[in-house]
């Protein structure tokens, strides 16, 4: 038992921490970071690796053998690894350190939060004077490694770390939201899985799912718990589900487009499907995987970087071996509203590097970094996952293509769900998109997954969903998570409010003592003439 | 005398300034606060939209509220809105969400025990809930993963009396269906044998995982198994109730396979029972 419950949404509290980032009391600042011509390879370098895994212990041993093939390398840094099991708990920790200049050398991150950390001066080093370093940058002859060249990186997992007009990150790697199906009930309720999965296909074959005998029990398992459709992050969920029907969500600036007709029509169905239980979400009932094991539900959305969780023949399991049922599973791309023009997330962590005043530390940080982009790191640890290499290099090669051909062989290292799951962004690397960056963009990801868990919590309390419960859900999810705050970002004026009387007083008191200078001054000259 | 006169001016003028700079900034954190505590709320949860302090909301709300005893509260259907007394047991956690507190806190009352997740709390308030505190909890009755809680709850603190649960000894009845009427309580078992925490690996010696499966680093969850009349369970520090500066969490980094102890803790469940330890004691 090991994906227990842990505090979900630490990411929102550190955005309060952005004053310390940006405010005058903060931390002493530091210079800009430029490249050292050579790396001086006579000194001792101390790193910090701040590494994030899914509670698998496979990946922790990745990145361990990945710094001591590194430091064999280069004996002169030294790596210390620091691990986390939750993104969350990494932002969260990095705003801390860099109010007092101890952040990491090198991170796990998302580029949301990136944006968050940019917010301070000289925090986070820009990458593209590095990437393009004669000696050291990205597949340089400087380096004691074959590192992939800027080409050999898939050019849109590269380009979603650009924010604004620099990199701030290299892509570590990426993955997508798969739908985890148990095909057999499927096919018991009469169905057969289309071609593409379709959002109308997941409610009807749902809707079907919930129907129950006279004793209570569901027809489908014969059980008490059925929960046909139920959604890892509803973020994702709302994100993907506006973007494929072309729907505001944010501009690239931080305008929020996100209370619109079309979240309403959303959040009204999974409403309907809620009332009738056909639709739940991880955080009001549990992990997709533990209900798709046990044989309680039909279709369960996770991360790719989830395939290993699901299953009958699952190599990880949370569950009691005697609830686990045996049934065939499908692995598709999530659910579309037009299957001729896919569309769906890409997500997956990234590697960004905290500027230090040394710049051959800084340095160090970078070669350890382009490492991790090595293919062995590579290809190792996207086999831990439905995670994909984010290099050509990598996903080219023959070990990687030996690695997805053996899908199967065994429900470990070639598990085929896993593998399955890694080929749905492989396929379908063309069809996924990001969200825009800003300032904020992570309260927006946020608030856009609060609007249907928000929604599901109401119907289930017997609240009605209608128009006026929307415009108030909207109401309170955009002030909850300052939406209305981020109009700045987009150059909109913000009324913010009367004057405190405080700020009144300062202001009188200011006047007063400028009218006393004036005062004084202009008796000080009558005097002077009176004496002349 | 009248450059000094003008220095002193401009310097009256400078300070109130200077002191007007830190006072915008106390006014502007001053409404931002106000505006979190205005928009804490949200309609799926309305009634724990409440920024009020738990001192407070103590009196009239108190009086009329329809308190459920355990029986009634565990009768009563997932979803809907409840209402209990209990005594605080322990903290799990605290942390802020977009401005608003919560907190993660063991009631148990003298005819059963609560969870209560994520609560509506203030740091403040949070600092008062030491063990014994009469709180009355009003919220969702809700289950995840097994777990029957209170989400999305309020409270207020009940001036009056106090109570410190007695652990039960449960030890018997690991591995029966009887153990799940205990959920949440303050529980002993005792005379259990440290096995192996990675018993497919191999590795006979280890007693403790960080994480379930060892992937995790100091800080994390501790994981260990012991095993009583033949039967080996699972059982975990949680971090957040027990962080690694706790006696417990010590303890447990030091076990050895072999030895008996006795232990305390809380009947947390997660696709069943997953006790959540707060005390070892080694005693063979």
């Amino acid at each position: 038992m090991k994906k227990i419950r842990k505090t979900l949404a630490v990411l929102s509290a550190a955005l309060l921490c952005l004053p310390v980032l940006s405010g005058c009391h903060g931390r002493q600042e530091q210079a800009a970071f430029t490249v050292p011509e050579e790396f001086d390879a006579s000194k001792e370098y101390e790193i910090t690796f701040w590494a994030k895994n899914d509670t698998n212990k496979t990946q922790t041993e990745i990145y361990r053998q990945a710094i001591d093939d590194f430091q064999a390398l280069y004996p002169n840094i030294t790596v210390n690894l620091r691990l986390y099991t939750d993104y969350g708990d990494i932002y969260n920790d990095v705003i801390t350190n860099i109010a007092t200049n101890t952040t990491p050398n090198v991170c796990i991150t998302y580029p949301d939060h990136i944006a968050t950390y940019l917010t301070g001066d000289n925090v986070v080093v820009p990458l593209d004077d590095l990437m393009a370093d004669d000696q050291y940058g990205l597949g340089a002859d400087g380096l004691l490694f074959d590192a992939p060249t800027e080409s050999q990186i898939v050019p849109q997992f590269l380009e979603e770390c650009q924010l604004g007009d620099h990199y701030y990150a290299l892509p570590f790697m990426r993955s997508t939201e798969a739908c985890y199906i148990n095909k057999t009930y499927v096919e018991e309720l009469g169905y057969t899985l289309p071609d593409t999965l379709t959002w109308d296909f997941i409610w009807e074959v749902s809707e079907a799912a919930v129907r129950k005998n006279a004793d209570g029990t569901y027809v489908l398992n014969g059980g008490d718990v059925m929960i046909p459709f139920i959604y890892k992050s509803t973020d994702n969920m709302m994100i993907q589900m506006l973007r494929q029907q072309n729907a505001g969500y944010s501009t690239d600036s931080g305008e929020v487009q996100i209370f619109n007709d079309t979240t309403d029509e959303i959040l009204k169905t999974v409403a309907e499907h809620t009332a009738s239980g056909a639709f739940s979400t991880f955080k009001i009932s549990g992990y997709p995987a533990n209900f798709l094991n046990a044989g309680q539900c039909v279709f369960a959305v996770d991360s790719t970087a989830g395939a290993t969780w699901m299953g009958s023949e699952a190599p990880l399991v949370d569950i009691a071996e005697e609830s686990i049922t045996d049934f065939e599973i499908e692995v598709m791309p999530v659910p579309q509203y037009d299957p001729e023009h896919p569309q769906m997330i890409s997500q997956g962590p990234s590697l960004c590097i905290f500027n230090k005043q040394d710049p051959q530390e800084v340095l160090a940080s970078w070669l350890f970094a382009q490492y991790l982009l090595s293919n062995k790191v590579q290809i190792a640890y996207s086999g831990t996952e439905g995670y994909v290499p984010v290099t050509l290099s990598a996903q080219e090669s023959d070990e990687y293509q030996d690695y997805l051909s053996r899908a199967g062989e065994d429900n470990d290292t070639y598990y085929d769900v896993k593998i399955k799951a890694a080929e749905i962004l492989l396929e379908h690397a063309d069809d996924t998109f990001v969200t825009p960056v800003f300032n904020g963009s992570a309260s927006l990801r946020n608030a856009a997954g609060q609007l249907i868990e928000d929604v599901v919590k109401s119907v289930r309390r017997k609240q009605t969903v209608d128009d006026a419960y929307l415009e108030t859900l909207y109401s309170d999810v955009s002030a909850l998570y300052h939406l209305d705050e981020n109009s700045a970002l987009s150059g909109q004026r913000t009324d913010l409010g009367p004057l405190p009387t405080t700020a009144k007083l300062l202001l009188g008191g200011l006047a007063g003592v400028w009218i006393l200078i004036l005062l004084y001054l202009a008796v000080s000259k009558l005097s002077g003439r009176k004496k002349e | 005398m009248r450059r000094k006169t003008l220095s002193m001016l401009l310097a009256v003028s400078m300070v109130v300034a200077l002191s007007g700079c830190a006072g915008g900034n106390s006014s502007t954190s001053g409404s931002s606060a106000s505006n979190v505590s205005a928009s804490s709320s949200s309609v799926a949860d309305a009634s724990s939209a409440s920024s009020a302090s738990a001192e407070d909301q103590s009196g009239a709300d108190t009086a009329s509220a329809d308190v459920l005893t355990h029986e009634e509260y565990m009768a009563a259907d997932l979803d809907s809105e409840v209402t209990i007394e209990t005594y605080v047991q322990a903290k799990q956690s605290w942390w802020e969400d977009e401005g608003q507190g919560k907190a993660t806190v063991y009631g148990q009352s003298e005819d059963g025990a609560y969870f209560m997740y994520d609560m509506a709390c203030s740091q403040e308030d949070y600092e008062k809930l030491v063990p014994g505190t009469k709180i009355q909890v009003t919220g969702y009755k809700s289950e995840w993963s097994g777990e029957v809680e209170i989400m999305d709850g309020t409270f207020e603190i009940v001036d009056g009396d106090e109570f410190i649960a007695t652990p039960l000894d449960v030890t018997e009845m690991l591995g029966t269906d009887e153990l799940i009427d205990h959920q949440n309580e303050l529980v002993q078992f005792k005379g259990l044998t440290v096995e192996p925490a990675n018993p497919d690996s191999g590795d006979t010696s280890t007693a403790f995982l960080y994480n379930y499966d060892g992937s995790g680093s100091e800080g994390d969850d501790l994981y260990f198994n012991a095993s009583y009349n033949g039967q080996t369970y699972t059982f975990v520090i949680e971090s957040y109730l027990c962080d690694s500066s706790t006696e417990v969490y010590s303890a447990v980094k030091n076990l050895q396979v072999g030895q008996t102890i006795d232990m305390e803790g809380f009947l947390y469940w997660y696709e069943g029972v997953n006790p959540h330890i707060t005390s070892v004691t080694v005693v063979g």
